[in-house]
């Protein structure tokens, strides 16, 4: 099929090629890590962001934790705006998170990081100086983050790769930390399962999106044969129930009478399947929230009325509020911000 | 103690076992190896980051989608039959193997700008659609560049070259992420230049025709003809015994599941785990492959199965010691040392050069298929009766069938396959 070729010509053909493609290589390489430096210069039009100190104690003025995204030395750092001033200068506290929650003085952050031939993840409880308190490894790339409401109890999700050629294969996996007693539950699939009033066991059981009601109960959401169902789950008795179908990312209200989550609406495109909905949990009815586009996100309520929720933006992510009843329309709260913490 | 295994040896079995001198590897099969090698580094360097890449540099949440579906395994087992075929069809091994490799490499750049889910999961179907095609006719190639009796080594020297890159690749991927966080575009573009530098080594250094001249009364490499394949009897006896024992192979993920769960391994060593296979089965595949020229092919390719009962068994009790995890691990990098490239050196015998590729072709997508089928399976029973049963169920079924394995195919018939002429 080819011409023959001489050895030798054979080698000057693959060292050239070699050049080239090394070339072309090494200038991918170079242009990747310029563009990450420049992430490291700051934005002209980004909020100021200075280093200072963070609390998450209680007290001290409503206020917001959650993870800068903004251009800077200061970028994935815990940051925190008044409540009243979202969009104003932020103070950034040099703890670098991926996901972040806090309650109650405590906070739970998952992180990133260096190993010698592999990075991981961890999870890090911070007390309310945002000192390390203890830390888990994490088997897989972290997506959400909630303590209770007491400070007591942590929650995290993290995504597990396939590990089949060309990676297919994703599971998640959810773990709970008593931080007062230092009992951790690795993983919710070792939890009794109660489906449909039966008791039920499958390998395809993925949980993930945990939102505490109290130190002992909590909901998640549970999936296996290719359908979520909300749960609710009892710590003690180390058993979830399922309560209904299609619905993810469960966030207890602060008055502990509706969820908010993201439920996958027939008829939208398959990796933008989700709208935001509030669930009563007195009356199981659901309220469409008015959010036109797909939120991927676990929301966080801002209080009793309004939550909050990200959308890719620029700078990775902006938050956005909404009214919790159906009406009005999203407001944009901060730009280049990930992972809120309503505090104060 | 060497086995001499070239084809001047004498061939009588006491000449065997001296330590004479060994035959130097064919140069196709260092060269395919090489293609392997190189090939490997470039799709696990994508492997390795594809789920960051989705959940932080896309921002997905792939849960609930199979990026592939089910309906793409059988795809898949079709697309390395046609592979097979046009490859034998005229001797156009390397053609078919180009395309393939072709294919995969043209697929890497492509990932740059599939934005969403469905569209990487288009691209990576091609991939795999180009990886389906090239195996056969990369197969068929090993096995008509080697001596008869030294066909073993020759698949266990190229299936430790391939396992090497695959650990490789992680290592490459994770270097450049090192230089540029967020680097994705990067680790794809330079997955590419790997991909194209096996491709070129591919078409300048394996020669063109590696098919002998067809006799006058060979077989025509026909649709008919491959599939008349199963007629004989050895082909068929090979095909049924892989099929049997497929049928109860556990997939990779549900073993590394098991033995998170009952041996208790820590969460963060949970991704090195299928690290420890392979590695047990790179520094296993050259030593197995020329057991299995001096043994019998298909005593080393029942012996592996033994090797992954083994591990079915330790992991039954749940018995949580150190070394535990090692072990089953060493004993699963085995099982495919003992089974992988051995099972094409044993089906090679069978099969007349002819049609060799899609002969290889029919065994593997046999064996694929019974696998596939066991990981449905065995995902039901696990749902019916929990892990430690399922396990239990599938340690019984695969003794159930070696045993048939053994029936099926009586010793005098390894005098064919094992290497030893009569």
């Amino acid at each position: 099929m080819t011409v023959r070729m001489t050895l030798r010509n054979k080698l000057i053909v693959l060292v050239t090629a070699l050049v080239v493609l090394a070339g072309v290589a090494t200038a991918s390489v170079l242009h990747a890590a310029g563009r990450e430096d420049r992430k490291n210069r700051v934005q002209a039009d980004g909020p100021p962001v200075t280093g200072g100190e963070v609390s998450l104690a209680p007290g001290s003025g409503r206020r917001i934790v959650f993870r800068n995204m903004a251009w800077g030395p200061h970028r994935d750092e815990l940051a925190t705006v008044p409540a009243d001033g979202p969009s104003g200068p932020r103070t950034a506290s040099g703890v670098k998170c991926l996901r972040f929650y806090a309650a109650a003085g405590t906070g739970v952050c998952l992180q990133a990081e260096r190993g010698a031939v592999q990075d991981g993840y961890r999870a890090v409880i911070l007390d309310a100086r945002l000192k390390e308190r203890a830390h888990y490894s994490l088997p897989g790339i972290p997506t959400r983050a909630r303590v209770s409401p007491s400070g007591r109890l942590a929650a995290w999700t993290v995504f597990v790769g396939g590990d089949s050629y060309a990676g297919t294969n994703f599971s998640t996996r959810t773990a709970i930390l008593d931080t007062r007693t230092g009992k951790l539950t690795k993983t919710l699939e070792d939890f009794a399962i109660e489906r449909d009033g039966h008791p039920y066991r499958a390998s395809d059981v993925n949980f993930w999106g945990v939102t505490f009601a109290d130190d002992e109960h909590f909901y998640a959401t549970m999936a296996t044969g290719k359908k979520t169902y909300l749960v609710r789950g009892d710590l003690p008795a180390r058993k979830v129930t399922t309560l209904r179908t299609n619905l993810e990312c469960p966030s207890l209200s602060p008055d502990g009478t509706r969820l908010a989550f993201k439920k996958r609406v027939p008829g939208l495109p398959a990796d933008a399947p989700w709208r935001l909905y509030v669930l009563d949990l007195a009356t199981m009815r659901e309220t469409p929230l008015a959010e036109p586009r797909s939120v991927d996100d676990q929301l966080v309520w801002q209080n009793d009325r309004t939550v909050t929720y990200s959308l890719p933006g620029d700078y990775g992510a902006d938050l956005y509020t909404l009214p919790a009843d159906g009406t009005g329309s999203p407001h944009r709260l901060l730009t280049a911000g990930l992972a809120p913490a309503y505090l104060g | 103690m060497y086995v001499a295994d070239s084809r001047s040896t004498p061939a009588a079995p006491a000449a065997r076992l001296t330590t004479g001198r060994r035959s130097a590897l064919a140069p196709t099969v260092l060269a395919l190896g090489t293609v392997s090698l190189i090939t490997d580094v470039s799709s696990e360097m994508v492997t390795a980051v594809l789920p960051l890449y989705l959940v932080t540099g896309l921002g997905l949440s792939p849960l609930g989608f199979g990026l592939l579906d089910g309906v793409y395994n059988g795809f898949s087992a079709l697309v390395r039959l046609v592979g097979g075929h046009l490859a034998d069809r005229g001797g156009r091994h390397k053609a078919v193997a180009v395309f393939g490799y072709g294919l995969s490499a043209v697929c890497k750049p492509l990932l740059l700008v599939a934005g969403s889910l469905p569209v990487i999961g288009a691209v990576l179907a091609a991939d795999r659609t180009g990886k389906g095609l090239r195996t056969a006719p990369r197969d068929a190639m090993i096995s008509l560049a080697s001596a008869p009796e030294a066909r073993g080594r020759a698949f266990g020297v190229h299936r430790a070259m391939d396992t090497a890159g695959a650990l490789l690749g992680p290592l490459v991927a994770f270097l450049i992420l090192r230089q540029a966080v967020d680097g994705y575009d990067a680790v794809f573009t330079v997955s590419f230049c790997v991909a194209a530098v096996g491709v070129l080594v591919l078409v300048l250094f394996v020669p063109g025709r590696t098919a002998p001249e067809r006799a006058q009364d060979a077989p025509r490499a026909s649709l008919k003809a491959a599939l008349a394949l199963l007629g004989e009897r050895e082909v068929r006896r090979l095909a049924l015994c892989a099929l049997l024992l497929g049928l109860a192979t556990v997939s990779d993920s549900f073993v590394y599941l098991l033995l998170q769960r009952r041996l208790d391994v820590p969460d963060r060593w949970f991704a090195l785990l299928p690290l420890g296979t392979a590695a047990a089965f790179l520094l296993l595949a050259v030593p197995l492959g020329r057991l299995a020229d001096r043994v019998g092919r298909w005593q080393v390719f029942l012996g592996g199965h033994a090797a992954l009962l083994c591990a079915y068994a330790l992991l039954l009790p749940g018995w949580r010691g150190a070394a535990l995890p090692y072990v089953v691990l060493a004993l699963h990098g085995l099982f495919y040392a003992a089974t992988d490239g051995v099972l094409m050196a044993a089906a090679a015998g069978a099969v007349p050069a002819e049609l060799r590729s899609s002969g290889l072709a029919l065994i593997q997508t046999g064996q694929a298929s019974a696998r596939f089928v066991c990981s449905i399976a065995f995902g039901a029973a696990w749902t019916a009766w929990g892990d430690r049963t399922a396990l239990a169920t599938a340690a019984v079924a695969l003794a159930v069938c070696a045993a048939g394995a053994v029936l099926l195919r009586p010793a005098e018939a390894s005098e064919l396959d094992g290497g030893r002429p009569a």
